[in-house]
């Protein structure tokens, strides 16, 4: 039963992570850039959703909704003003841009929101029909089992924003732009595609999704700090890498299978976890050195 | 100064070698025997078969996409042979990978020119000597006598070097920022600093003009001449391929066409075919 | 103004480097006799020879190799735990302080140097950015292996353990040194600046020599152009390989350095953070240049502190960010980057860059 309920935890925890690496491998697939302050854009969107409900007594869905508002603004701003000038640069430059961008926004959340961690609240309980007491998830096997809420909508969340990306980049004109300035920019332009404007769409759509993983991750975890997003940003960006940088369906891949074996590592030893999951990755990429759904580029001598 | 360039007398026909007369029954520099590789499905080059005697200069032309890089980067063990054998002064090459290629003896140039840019052209031609002028790595940090001694060595050998193409003056000067023929010249020179036995020329005479090539042309054959070495080159410029090649190899969508001398080549029907196009299909005469 | 030979160019170069180096050794140790150097600055002074190491050792590898590595606190940290252990427990067979020092920084450099090797024969089979996942993998699972780690030392010798302190079974008098999550509790400060002075130097001598020798060559040469270096005879392996455990070896002796400079350490100081940090000194400092390294090494190390001093300690972190963004914005924006050489041109005349070791 424990191994059951260790997979049901690795699905949901990987479906945030899943979430997030498509996301970064959008970005990535198209500036190719390491955002490293990605995790950090999901760290706001927790908050932004945490004072909406809390303070303002807003629903949570129009505080998710406004996360990502706010998160899509954000992640626009940060493209236009930090990483756009810097668009011909050597990538180093850009990755040293993104862990200052990074700094700023967690230093940024530490003076407007303190460093004490927010008890997130538990949105998805619902009273039983039965008895009409609240309760956050489903009972099987006598109470053998539980599968929160939560974990049943982050996973049919992650699965939604799956297909919905792959249609996206695959039957629309934006999609389809997008995919032009991932292979080649300079070619991209002369086909009269605004690649600024593009790059601009990836951001607001990975800084969106980054939101929705935010306010997710602290719906199952509930403690929100302005580290919070940092870990869990590393982690998803080990599991775009794992599943292939750049392909969607390997970031979703690559982030379930993180979040299993993460789960069952903690079940065996808490303190090695993350040990046991950046050995994997590093078996997966000895093996397959791009990744598991990722294309071998060959260089043309 | 070079010799006066002769044209020598070939092998008879039947054979199809290109090897010159004066190298028969020695040693072959190269030796290839149903040699081909497989992208994928794709058969790239298939059934290259070509003996290269020790001291010739052969050529190895066909249109575009023919294969012809390919059998560059096959006998360099950039791309693994699917099959075949490559047989190098005798010995086979098999499970070498680029780096021992080099250093059992075949150095080459590159169509799209590979120069270390960021560092001077002095250390260039210096990184081709790597494997003659040897020291290990602790000499160097600790400034023994033995590093002083080598580089100093280093240091004349590359000026040396450079000296063949008259490029001495330009040793400090940042390889990246030589233009463009200086460029290409710089890769022989580091090429050669390898010591081969056998030189690969990946279109050497490109984007060059006539006069240039003509001058090309000469630096070639003095360089087989001083160096004792083979060499074989990939080239567009029918002038250069048709003036210094012995032997020439014809490449049409990876097989061999034909083979043997100049006179040969031009007078084949399947080249003038594959050049120009089918007669029948293509319609109108050119 | 004449012109220098590039040789003569590299050797001006490099006496200026090290003569930087000397020169703010002898100054700071003039104002430290004077004391007018303050505590806070003062403690600062072996952390930041300790940091100049590790950007020296890690520019080595991302500036001279050309690879990204974001494990470097892994190498230094297993340096500090070695070099700990053994200071410990040779407590009794070697009383003298700087002897001891000495060999505990040889020790952790060499393990540092075969955990490099251990981690590069893998990882250096990779490009890219899949190469800088896997070094940021590496550093974390050394992390996580030190922080389970338990090591004590009675009279029969070292124990280990991955269980806890009562496994570690020591007899009489025997103590634990290292205790997993809690790392060093008991340790015996031992760096001196006068230590740091001489490591930094020696990092200095090895990088500087090495780059402007056969093998440094060898490794520029795969950084610029791979697949021309194979062609020439290189073995790719071989020195990206000497690189990699060369730069571990540096790490190491870093890490003791640092480790030594306190009572107490633990396995979460050199975490990914720590690896970002030595980073952004070598990306900030030139890709490639070594007295850049140093310079950016000292002035960021520093700069916290001044932060602190003029009372915006809470900003202090804030204020790094935007000066780390608006450091890289403007040195690698193509406009403002013309507008900076533009103005250099006015004020120093005509002075050309060149690439390449410098």
């Amino acid at each position: 039963m424990s191994l059951l309920s260790n997979l049901i935890n690795g699905i949901s925890l990987g479906s945030v992570y899943a979430i997030i690496a498509l996301g970064y491998t959008m970005v990535y697939g198209i500036a190719k850039m390491l955002n490293f302050a990605h995790g950090d854009v999901i760290m706001v969107g927790a908050y932004i959703c945490f004072f909406a409900t809390q303070n303002f007594g807003l629903h949570p869905v129009v505080g998710a909704l406004l996360a990502m508002v706010v998160c899509t603004a954000l992640g626009v701003v940060i493209e236009r003003l930090a990483y756009k000038p810097l668009r011909q640069a050597p990538s180093l430059a850009v990755l040293i841009t993104a862990i200052g961008v990074s700094y700023f926004l967690q230093n940024s959340a530490l003076l407007l929101w303190k460093s004490d961690p927010k008890v997130f609240p538990t949105f998805f309980s619902f009273p039983d029909k039965a008895t009409g007491e609240m309760k956050t998830g489903i009972s099987l096997f006598d109470g053998g089992l539980t599968i929160t809420y939560v974990a049943i909508f982050t996973v049919l969340m992650c699965v939604i924003i799956m297909v919905g990306l792959t249609l996206f980049t695959g039957k629309t004109k934006m999609g389809k732009a997008m995919r032009a300035c991932s292979e080649d920019k300079g070619a991209a332009q002369l086909m009269g595609i605004d690649v600024n404007f593009t790059i601009s769409m990836t951001f607001a759509i990975g800084s969106a999704l980054a939101a929705i993983a935010g306010v997710l991750l602290c719906s199952s975890y509930q403690t929100l700090m302005p580290t919070t997003g940092s870990l869990p940003g590393i982690k998803a960006f080990t599991a775009a890498v794992f599943g292939g940088i750049g392909s969607i369906p390997g970031a979703f891949l690559g982030g379930i299978l993180l979040g299993v074996i993460e789960i069952f590592a903690k079940a065996f030893n808490t303190q090695i976890s993350d040990a046991v999951v950046f050995a994997v990755l590093i078996v997966v990429l000895l093996v397959k050195p791009t990744g598991l759904l990722g294309k071998t580029i060959h260089e043309k001598v | 100064m070079a010799k006066k360039f002769e044209k020598p007398k070939m092998v008879p026909v039947p054979s199809h070698s290109i090897v010159p007369e004066r190298d028969l029954g020695k040693l072959p520099v190269l030796e290839c025997q149903h040699l081909g590789i497989d992208f994928g499905g794709l058969t790239a080059v298939n059934e290259f078969n070509i003996t290269i005697g020790p001291s010739e200069i052969a050529g190895l032309i066909g249109p575009n996409g023919a294969g012809k890089t390919t059998v560059f980067n096959l006998l360099t063990k950039v791309y693994q042979p699917t099959r075949g054998t490559i047989l190098l002064n005798g010995k086979d090459t098999h499970g070498m990978n680029t780096a021992q290629v080099n250093q059992a003896g075949i150095a080459r140039t590159f169509q799209n020119i590979r120069l270390f840019n960021n560092l001077s052209v002095e250390d260039n031609v210096k990184i081709g000597l790597h494997n003659q002028i040897r020291y290990p790595m602790w000499d160097g940090i600790l400034r023994l006598p033995k590093y002083w001694k080598q580089e100093k060595l280093a240091h004349e050998s590359a000026l040396e070097l450079l000296s063949i193409f008259g490029m001495q003056d330009l040793a400090s000067h940042e390889a990246g920022s030589l233009p463009y023929g200086a460029q290409r010249r710089l890769e022989i020179v580091r090429a050669l600093a390898t010591n081969p036995s056998l030189l690969l020329l990946d279109e050497p005479a490109a984007g060059m003009n006539p006069s240039e090539t003509a001058e090309l042309m000469e630096n070639i054959v003095k360089i087989r001449d001083t160096f004792h070495i083979a060499i074989m080159l990939i080239e567009h410029d029918m002038s250069l391929v048709m003036g210094i090649c012995e032997g020439i190899c014809v490449l049409n969508f990876g097989q061999i066409i034909a083979k043997g001398t100049a006179e040969e080549i031009q007078a084949n029907p399947k080249v003038i075919e594959a050049y120009l196009g089918s007669q029948k299909k293509g319609g109108g005469k050119r | 103004m004449k012109q220098l030979t590039p040789s003569r160019k590299k050797l001006v170069n490099n006496s200026i480097t090290y003569g930087i180096v000397i020169i703010a050794y002898i100054i700071i140790q003039i104002l430290n006799a004077g004391g007018m150097i303050s505590p806070a600055i003062q403690g600062q002074l072996v952390p930041i020879c300790a940091y100049i190491t590790m950007a020296i050792s890690l520019n080595l590898v991302v500036g001279f190799s050309g690879e990204l590595s974001l494990g470097h606190a892994g190498f230094m940290s297993v340096g500090a735990f070695s070099g700990v252990v053994v200071s410990l427990s040779l407590q009794q067979a070697i009383p003298s302080g700087p002897v001891r020092l000495a060999v505990a920084m040889l020790v952790g450099a060499v393990l540092a140097g075969l955990a490099g090797f251990i981690v590069g024969v893998p990882v250096l089979r990779l490009q890219g950015d899949y190469l800088a996942i896997v070094t940021l993998a590496f550093g974390e699972i050394i992390k996580n292996i030190i922080n389970i780690l338990y090591v004590g030392v009675d009279e029969n010798g070292l124990r280990f353990s991955i269980a806890n302190e009562m496994a570690l079974g020591l007899g009489e008098g025997g103590r634990a040194i290292l205790k997993g999550p809690m790392g060093v509790t008991t340790n015996v400060k031992l760096s001196s600046f006068t230590a740091g002075f001489i490591l930094v130097l020696i990092a200095l001598t090895v990088v500087l020599n090495l780059v402007n020798s056969r093998a440094g060559r060898a490794v520029m040469a795969l950084r610029d152009n791979r697949i021309a270096a194979e062609s020439v005879g290189i073995q790719v392996t071989k020195y990206k390989l000497m690189a990699f455990v060369t730069s571990a070896v540096l790490a190491g002796a870093a890490g003791a350095l640092y480790a030594m400079n306190y009572s107490s350490i633990a396995a979460k100081k050199f975490d990914f953070n720590t690896s970002i940090l030595v980073l952004v000194f070598v990306v900030l400092g030139g890709l490639g240049n070594i007295r850049g390294s140093i310079v950016a090494a000292a002035f960021l190390t520093v700069l916290p502190e001044f932060l602190r001093k003029l009372n915006l300690d809470q900003y202090r972190m804030l204020v790094y960010a935007i000066v780390l963004i608006l450091v890289m914005l403007a040195t690698n924006n193509e406009s403002s980057r013309i507008f900076f050489s533009s103005l250099r041109q006015k004020l120093f005349g005509s002075f050309k860059r060149k690439g390449g070791a410098r």
